[in-house]
């Protein structure tokens, strides 16, 4: 079994942060809009750097979102910044028309995605944001799961033509991705490699699933973890090779069962394999005020819930 | 001055063009078109300064984009008789499989749309992040976009021309198509938008009202004043006061036909009242 270990707790956003970062100083294209939550986004450094590139909107994020769009006409490469709900639900129309349909080049940079937002509770919270963009035709979609990842798909998205909305989070969690990885769009990452069950994590709850395999390990279980984060374009490929080897899967994510990962992965299955599956998700619920440990635990989102949902479909082959 | 014959000449055919457009498929805004085809044509063969052909990035030219994307068969027969394609692909309007969709897309590829539209609201934002990019990008050039009064009733234009005023957005003429009339009826009855002059004001926006907005000389004149104010530290707004219809008579003064197309008899009655002048497509 491969080891991971956490090289310090950090936050994802500060990953973008630091990708936004570096992507100021090699890429003169790159330009930054934000909606009055620079420092939540950690986008402060690049405001510093490039004053001329960075577009502070004000809280009126459909503006944003239709100026984003606009500076792609003249070559540049928008980075929108805000929190995950308001970079979705919120303008959801303004990214369909001017960024999807018009197949504009922009880069939907949303904080502080689901329940780890913690105690400013439901209204920030969204679980329903991957449903809505993954339905846009042309958006890719990825949500990633510690700092390194972040900060290299911050970096990557810059080169790839085309809307991408890229979901991460407020709270400080395990760092144990390398920080030299080389970040592929659409390819899924082996962490652990098992033939009892697949676990399918994307986003915090990847480092949950080690967790869980490893907890599984202990009981002679052998569990294949895939750290998925693309969510669009999915890599079937990775997906399908681990259910026909496993028999089982489990789907684990920060996000609303409906809309989410996990009903991503079940389409492939369906299709091409099908197969038993659970979902370790928040079940078409709004979430509430708390710390993101006690909301992860109260809404089943953690290793233990992946354990359990482990144990429970290994029974179902 | 411009050779108004020769684009009066124009005009007429713009109109017939609509008008054939949206009667052979029985659906489609002519209202609104008709009334911003003095605009749509002084704007393209005069205003801006074009480059031949078109790409997406239109680096060192003026831009154009129309937010209330409803008017399409007016922007796609002065886009056609400006060159961007062939006049007889007017013909595939709102047609399975055609370029020219009920609202304009660059999803199809159409040279000359450079963002789609149809939901309101959004052109005056995507303008502004084109005026940004020509800044950064030290061009010169201009950005001019159009949209409806009643249009002006959502929110995101209020965004977006705070923006535009607190950031010095002056490279930037925003032409709204003050006709009164939304699809309900009056503006004034529907939502009153109250005196637009004076709200663009107090948001720090420079005003120009032309108030005879189906006048070519008037047009040319205020949008010369309005070209005049661009550069200056402020976003210039023009209130452009059209005839929702203009040139059918049946159709002028009224929001009756905002939306719904003419049928056989009427579209004689029109084409009758507007001679074919430059050749139908």
């Amino acid at each position: 079994m491969k080891k991971y270990t956490d090289s310090g707790k950090k936050d994802t956003r500060s990953g973008f942060g630091d990708g936004l970062t570096a992507l100021g100083k090699n890429n003169k294209n790159v330009v930054a809009l934000c909606a009055d939550l620079t420092g939540s986004l950690k986008m402060d450094e690049f405001k510093v750097n490039h004053p001329d590139r960075f577009f502070q909107v004000g809280i009126a994020e459909a503006n944003m979102i239709g100026m984003a769009a606009g500076m792609t006409i003249g070559g540049k490469i928008p980075f929108t910044g805000t929190f995950a709900n308001f970079s979705t639900g919120r303008v959801y129309d303004q990214i369909r028309q001017s960024v999807a349909y018009s197949g504009k080049n922009v880069k939907i940079c949303a904080s502080h995605a689901g329940l780890t937002l913690g105690e400013d509770g439901a209204t920030h919270q969204i679980l329903e944001d991957i449903g809505l963009m993954k339905m846009l035709p042309g958006m890719t979609v990825i949500n990633t799961c510690d700092y390194n990842q972040t900060k290299a798909a911050t970096i990557a998205i810059a080169d790839h033509k085309g809307p991408v909305y890229l979901r991460f989070g407020r709270p400080k969690v395990a760092n144990f991705t390398s920080e030299d990885q080389k970040f592929e769009i659409g390819k899924a990452v082996q962490l652990q490699e098992g033939s009892d069950v697949t676990i399918i994590a994307t986003g915090h709850l990847v480092w949950e699933a080690l967790q869980a395999a490893e907890a599984l390990n202990e009981k002679g279980i052998k569990a294949d973890v895939i750290n998925i984060h693309t969510i669009k374009p999915l890599d079937a490929e990775a997906i399908l090779k681990s259910a026909k080897k496993t028999g089982c899967v489990v789907t684990a994510e920060e996000h609303n069962y409906l809309g989410g990962l996990g009903e991503s992965v079940s389409r492939i299955l369906a299709q091409n394999h099908p197969t038993p599956q659970e979902y370790v998700a928040t079940q078409d619920t709004f979430g509430e005020s708390g710390t993101p440990e006690q909301l992860m635990e109260k809404y089943g989102l953690n290793a233990e819930a992946i354990l359990n949902a482990a144990l429970k479909v290994i029974k179902r082959k | 001055m411009p050779d108004l014959k020769k684009l009066n000449d124009l005009v007429i055919q713009v109109r017939r063009d609509i008008l054939r457009q949206v009667h052979k498929v029985n659906s489609g805004h002519p209202g609104g078109s008709l009334g911003c085809t003095e605009f749509f044509v002084a704007l393209f063969q005069e205003i801006m300064a074009r480059k031949d052909g078109f790409d997406m990035d239109g680096k060192e030219e003026d831009l154009f984009f129309l937010s209330n994307g409803h008017i399409s068969p007016v922007f796609y027969s002065v886009l056609a008789r400006s060159g961007y394609f062939p006049v007889e692909e007017l013909n595939t309007f709102r047609l399975l499989n055609s370029r020219l969709q009920g609202h304009p897309t660059t999803h199809e590829g159409l040279p000359g749309i450079r963002i789609a539209s149809g939901s309101l609201g959004q052109g005056i934002s995507v303008a502004i992040g084109a005026s940004e990019a020509k800044k950064l990008n030290n061009d010169s050039h201009l950005i001019y976009t159009l949209c409806g009064d009643g249009e002006l009733q959502e929110g995101q234009n209020w965004e977006a021309i705070m923006y535009a005023a607190g950031n010095k957005i002056d490279n930037l003429i925003v032409t709204v198509d003050l006709n009164g009339q939304q699809i309900d009826g009056a503006t004034e009855n529907v939502l009153p938008l109250g005196n637009l002059e004076q709200k663009f004001k107090a948001f720090g926006w420079d005003v120009v009202t032309i108030e005879k907005g189906n006048d070519l000389e008037a047009i040319f004149k205020g949008m010369e004043t309005a070209k005049g104010k661009t550069g200056k530290g402020k976003p210039v707004c023009v209130l452009l006061k059209t005839v929702m219809g203009n040139g059918v008579d049946f159709m002028m003064h009224t929001h009756a036909w905002h939306g719904k197309a003419p049928n056989d008899e009427q579209l004689e009655t029109a084409l009758s009242q507007n001679p074919e002048t430059l050749g139908d497509y």
